[in-house]
């Protein structure tokens, strides 16, 4: 038995009929760190997590969650977890209230510690002044935020969120991440499932990619961002000559060391840089030196479909694009690359 | 066994706040057979041979019977709903008993229906219906009909585990107010074609709603009938019984299961 992970999973494995949702899924969290499990629709994330919460029964391997086994201590199990995601919701019809204190009954806090526990928890989730109607009329944040707080009750070792701010609005998510490293920093073991790659960046300690049920790349935000790159792109003046367009791509290519592509209608010139320690300022400056007139400048994260063009070779799902990213042309651009290489 | 009790209470409680919340579809629903009394009653019982007030005596057992049967409906879309909706994953994943979701479900439901009956049975009575078994009949006849609901309930719980859809369960809803159509609740069975007497009298709503009769004293259960309805005291009961031995194990299974 293994102390030091809050998580460890060996093989699981999880077929639907003809749909193999899981094909040998490693996984391992370090207690008290935050782990964000990041891919596309349909990559095994969500039944990942059915299986680990004991909801659904794995069809092969096996998994220990806060050192109690899977199947032959699911009751130990449920006993150390909190659950908030897409499924594992509050009663609609029920107030904030009154369901924070049916889960706090049936968690056995008994009487006033459970009525207690119930208003701290409203109060740290600012559902105060909502907490006497009923959930349904709850706006989607404050519903998550409920979830949340319902999973909280008994201060679980181990917490599992499946997309917890999937459709929600900036500052509703950006609410749920303030509650994910509150309950980080006091020592709760976190496993996060997203399709945003900024949301595993900003909460994760560690990062699995899941790709066709298995885990395809682990490693911090730092490695997988490095592994997987940024992109460079520089907007030249209005009317710059084509000497201008060949001395930027020359900086470019000077300090990401990949060919630089060149769009000449929207007058930029990108490129894909693995060097993290690249930085906007540094670009601006070479730039500057070399007496190119820069309109804008733009270094950005790599979207979760460059993630999956490549570490994986292929797109990712349709609609897996993080909302925070600037379009999604990365695929034609990596392709331009290919093309100018050949 | 304490845990079961204990869970079952908070269950039970949660459905009676819901209840609370929007009482609009109990009263509803309890309003229902009291509508149809007065319809059938006085619309049907006028074009009927027998004289209206014999006619409505008749109805008010076999509407209380109905009512018990409505338990399947009442069931199935709870249970459809909470599957759909994430509350039964919410209760799966909390280490709580599994068999006090259905259990806190059912008997919430049995309270309900105690509850709801008594419009039924006193509009009942003030169109001409009659309880002339004595208090032992009366008590024997609201036990069956509580047994009964209690039964079809299960079966409803059951049923909505496999739809998981509230929608679909709320449209099979509808398609259960057939079952009192072919029983003996409204009609009387023997001037039925042979094939169709023998499918309403093996219904086991028609051995209730005989049993009700049969203990309120208002009509001498037909010895011709099939073998649930010529008996239909120990018939109503044998049926709930098998119901209930038939439905719940698979419940909890399932409910232990559910989402694989």
């Amino acid at each position: 038995m293994n102390t030091t992970y809050a998580v460890l999973s060996e093989g699981l494995e999880k077929r639907f009929g003809d749909i193999h949702a899981l094909r040998g899924l490693d996984l391992a969290v370090a207690r008290g760190t935050v782990c964000g499990v990041l891919g596309p629709n349909g990559a095994g994330k969500t039944t990942a997590v059915r299986v680990l919460t004991t909801l659904s029964a794995p069809g092969g391997g096996s998994a220990r969650v806060a050192g109690h086994d899977i199947v032959t201590e699911a009751a130990a199990v449920r006993a150390a977890i909190g659950v908030a995601g897409q499924y594992a919701s509050v009663d609609s019809e029920l107030t904030g209230r009154e369901n924070l204190r049916l889960f706090a009954r049936l968690l056995r806090l008994r009487g006033a510690t459970g009525r207690a526990r119930a208003d701290e928890l409203l109060e740290r989730f600012e559902l105060v002044e909502a907490a006497d109607r009923a959930a349904r009329t709850y706006s989607g944040g404050m519903r998550r935020r409920l979830d949340l707080a319902s999973s909280l009750l008994t201060r679980p070792q181990v917490l599992f969120l499946d997309e917890p701010t999937t459709g929600l609005d900036p500052q509703s998510r950006g609410q749920i991440w303030t509650a994910v490293r509150e309950l980080a920093a006091e020592g709760t073991t976190v496993l996060l499932t997203t399709q945003y790659l900024e949301e595993a960046d900003q909460l994760a300690d560690d990062i699995v990619l899941i790709d066709h049920g298995r885990a395809a790349h682990r490693g911090t935000p730092a490695e997988l961002k490095s592994r997987i790159g940024s992109y460079a792109e520089v907007v030249v003046a209005d009317e710059s000559t084509e000497a201008v367009f060949l001395t930027a791509a020359g900086v470019l290519d000077q300090l990401t060391g990949t060919e630089p592509v060149i769009e000449r209608e929207r007058r930029t010139v990108g490129a894909v840089t693995t060097d993290g320690t690249l930085t906007l300022p540094r670009i601006v400056r070479e730039l500057d030196a070399a007496g190119v007139p820069v309109a804008d400048v733009s270094l950005r994260p790599p979207t979760l479909d460059e993630v999956f063009l490549r570490l994986t070779g292929r797109a990712g799902a349709p609609g897996t694009t993080a909302p925070t990213t600037t379009g999604t042309r990365t695929g034609t651009t990596i392709r331009a690359t290919e093309e100018s290489a050949a | 066994m304490s845990t079961v009790a204990y869970d079952s209470t908070a269950v039970l409680g949660r459905h009676l706040q819901r209840i609370r919340h929007s009482p609009g579809v109990v009263i509803l629903t309890q309003t229902m057979p009291i509508t149809m009394l007065l319809f059938f009653g006085f619309v049907f019982g006028s074009a009927l041979a027998t004289p209206g007030q014999e006619y409505r005596a008749f109805l008010v057992p076999g509407l209380l019977a109905a009512t018990a049967a409505g338990g399947i409906m009442t069931g199935m879309f709870q249970s459809a709903q909470d599957a759909q909706r994430g509350v039964m994953d919410r209760f799966r994943t909390l280490p709580m008993s599994r068999a006090a979701v259905p259990l806190g479900q059912t008997a919430a439901d049995l309270l309900t229906t105690v509850v709801g009956m008594v419009p039924l049975v006193l509009v009942g009575l003030a169109v001409g219906w009659r309880i002339e078994g004595g208090v032992g009949g009366a008590l024997g006849a609201f036990g069956l009909l509580l047994l009964f609901r209690f039964a079809a309930n299960w079966v409803g719980a059951y049923l909505g585990l496999l739809i998981r859809n509230e929608e679909i369960a709320g449209q099979l809803g509808s398609v259960t107010f057939v079952l009192p159509l072919l029983s003996n609740a409204y009609i009387p069975t023997e001037g039925l074609p042979g094939w169709l007497r023998v499918v309403t009298e093996w219904n086991p709503l028609s051995a209730v709603a005989a049993a009700v009769r049969d203990l309120c004293g208002n009509a001498s259960p037909n010895p011709d009938a099939a073998w649930p309805t010529a008996e239909p005291v120990a018939g109503a009961l044998l049926w709930s019984l098998l119901l209930l031995v038939v439905f719940v194990p698979p419940t909890i299974r399932r409910y232990t299961r559910s989402g694989e």
